[in-house]
């Protein structure tokens, strides 16, 4: 089985064998791949990104993502969490719009920075 | 007469390479000015709203906003003057420089500049630059347009569409537009091979299941008003349609994303000479263009895939403007082979330290296992081994040239050699 390795620009295609319960992997780089393969079989996971609505004069909608990864197949509820929400101004980028978004441990936060 | 204002370095766009630029300049103490068109700075990478920025650079996966406001908060607290919402019509070389006019809300103003960085930026093609048959109904957009009204106008261009080309900008707008709701029936791509990375084919096609059809393109659009289908066809080698193998798609939207081309109307202006392989200005080590004094950094010189890379283009064209004293160069051709879709710089200054000289190229063609070997009068001063070369993955180098004597008439070659394994 190969599985593209996604988590730098390299995208690494790893191959990958079931030897027992050891998995042998040859073709990542590095060992970020090898945590990555192990995510992929187990419980897969993602990063999203995405827009939600904001009170600001000047952006109707402010960039936002999650802080860490959650469940790849969460990734939907997750969307119609956020766009139920609005982001107040001024926010910071890097600060906090929704925590612990459903539950997933991680947070939303605000990706740039907005003052009026 | 009002006395023009002079400024050391003027920089035209405040994109990553912009910004980049105008800081590197600024810490080398000159005085600086940075012109943008739009209303906030950041270029592109404020609608780029997905994340995958700053891992060379930050060792993060950043946004592309949350990377370009690291940049903008350092730019807010430097000396550099910003001038936002202007735009810079027309250049014309002076004896001090360059003199720029200028157009804002305030009217049009006349500066002058010791040294220019052209950080403009790169723009899409469209759908009159590829051949497709029909009406010219509304629903057709470019995938940078869609991602501007999805992410930054907060607005869904379709309901359902085609995407046709597999640019990154395109992969990322799939799963943008399912995220938010939309169908996306498949990606169309008339080469036998992808033209985005291959992350994102993964992470943006295949966890959605969004099929990717190779060596099939759009050949028609329906509708009168609004686009209501569009005909595919399967493409031989040479991209001519096969006859019978058309199928009709409806549809509300197709979104092209087929290819970026840096933009360089500026340049042109000045008679900068381009690289027909890059389509933008040639350069040499210290990013100034064949006009002295004029600068170049960012998707302005070359379409990058990585913003990193656009901002040490900018830094080093800032640097280098910030430094330019008007003394004579001492210029030798790099000869890159066929096998190369390009490298840049595509000029040696051997007046400028060339201890270091950093190069970008891509392949022109998928390889596996190959050697690139840079040569200097037929010496090897440099070679890499590469696992394999895909074309849109580019590559970064840094060379020594000092390790071999070379002067003007100096050739320098680069080829790319498959090895067997
Ligand atoms: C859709 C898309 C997705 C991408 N995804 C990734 C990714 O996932 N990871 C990654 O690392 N990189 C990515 N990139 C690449 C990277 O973001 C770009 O290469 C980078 O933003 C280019 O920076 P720039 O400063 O050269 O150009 P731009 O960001 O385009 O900035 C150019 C600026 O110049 C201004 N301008 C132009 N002409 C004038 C004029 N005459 N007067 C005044 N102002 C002017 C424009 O308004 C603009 O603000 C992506 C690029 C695109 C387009
Ligand atoms: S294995 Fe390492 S180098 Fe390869 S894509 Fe994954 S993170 Fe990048």
């Amino acid at each position: 089985m190969n599985i593209v390795c996604i988590v730098c620009p390299n995208g690494c295609c790893i191959e990958v064998n079931r030897n027992g319960d050891q998995l042998e992997m040859s073709g990542n780089l590095c060992e970020r791949g090898r945590k990555f393969v192990e995510a992929e079989l187990t419980n897969p996971t993602r990063s999203l990104t995405t827009t939600m609505r904001s009170n600001s004069e000047i952006m109707p909608v402010i960039p936002v993502r999650t802080d860490g990864e959650i469940p790849k197949d969460m990734m939907f509820d997750v969307m119609a969490v956020i766009n139920q929400g609005c982001v107040k101004v001024p926010v910071k980028c890097g600060d906090i719009v929704v925590k612990d978004i459903l539950g997933t441990g991680c947070n939303m936060i605000a990706t740039c920075s907005v003052n009026i | 007469m009002n006395k023009e204002k002079l400024y050391d370095v003027v920089v035209i766009g405040g994109g990553p390479a912009g910004l980049a630029a105008a800081l590197s300049a600024d810490e080398k103490g000159a005085s600086v000015l940075l012109i943008e068109r739009e209303a906030r700075l950041g270029g592109i990478l404020k609608q780029c709203i997905h994340d995958g920025f700053g891992l060379v650079r930050f060792g993060k996966k950043m946004a592309g906003p949350e990377y370009a406001q690291t940049f903008i908060d350092k730019i807010e607290k430097s000396k550099v003057h910003i001038s936002l919402l202007t735009f810079a019509t027309s250049i014309e070389k002076c004896d001090d420089g360059v003199r720029l006019t200028l157009v804002n809300c305030d009217g049009v103003e006349t500066i002058i500049a010791k040294s220019l960085v052209l950080s403009t930026g790169c723009r899409e093609r469209t759908a009159r630059q590829i051949a497709i048959h029909g009406t010219r109904p509304a629903g057709v957009y470019t995938a940078g347009s869609a991602q501007y009204y999805t992410n930054v106008l907060g607005y869904m261009p379709t309901k359902k569409c085609v995407i046709l080309g597999s640019g990154d900008i395109g992969l990322i707008m799939a799963r943008r537009l399912t995220l938010e709701g939309a169908t996306v029936i498949g990606v169309y791509e008339a080469k036998p091979t992808p033209s985005g990375l291959t992350r994102n084919i993964h992470q943006c096609l295949h966890d959605f299941n969004i099929p990717l059809y190779t060596s099939q393109t759009v050949t028609r659009v329906f509708g009168k008003e609004r686009l209501e289908a569009v005909e595919v066809t399967m493409v031989d080698e040479n991209m001519c349609p096969i006859k019978g193998t058309s199928k009709i798609i409806e549809c509300d939207s197709l979104i092209l994303s087929v290819g970026l081309i840096p933009e360089n109307e500026l340049a042109e202006s000045l008679n900068v000479a381009c690289d027909n392989r890059t389509k933008g200005p040639v350069c040499d080590q210290n990013y100034m263009t064949m006009q002295d004094g004029i600068f170049v950094c960012g998707n302005a010189l070359h379409v990058n895939d990585l913003v990193d890379y656009v901002s040490e283009s900018g830094e080093g064209a800032g640097k280098s403007a910030a430094q330019y004293q008007n003394e004579k160069r001492r210029l030798v051709e790099i000869n890159p082979d066929n096998s190369f879709l390009y490298v840049v710089p595509q000029r040696l200054n051997l007046e400028k330290p060339i201890d270091s000289v950093v190069m970008f190229f891509r392949s022109n063609i998928e390889r596996g296992k190959t050697k690139l070997s840079v040569t200097v009068d037929d010496k090897e001063v440099y070679t890499k081994i590469y696992r394999a070369l895909r074309p849109p993955e580019m590559e970064r180098i840094s060379i020594d040239f000092t390790k071999l004597p070379i002067d003007e008439k100096s050739v320098i070659k680069l080829s790319l050699k498959e090895v067997s394994k």
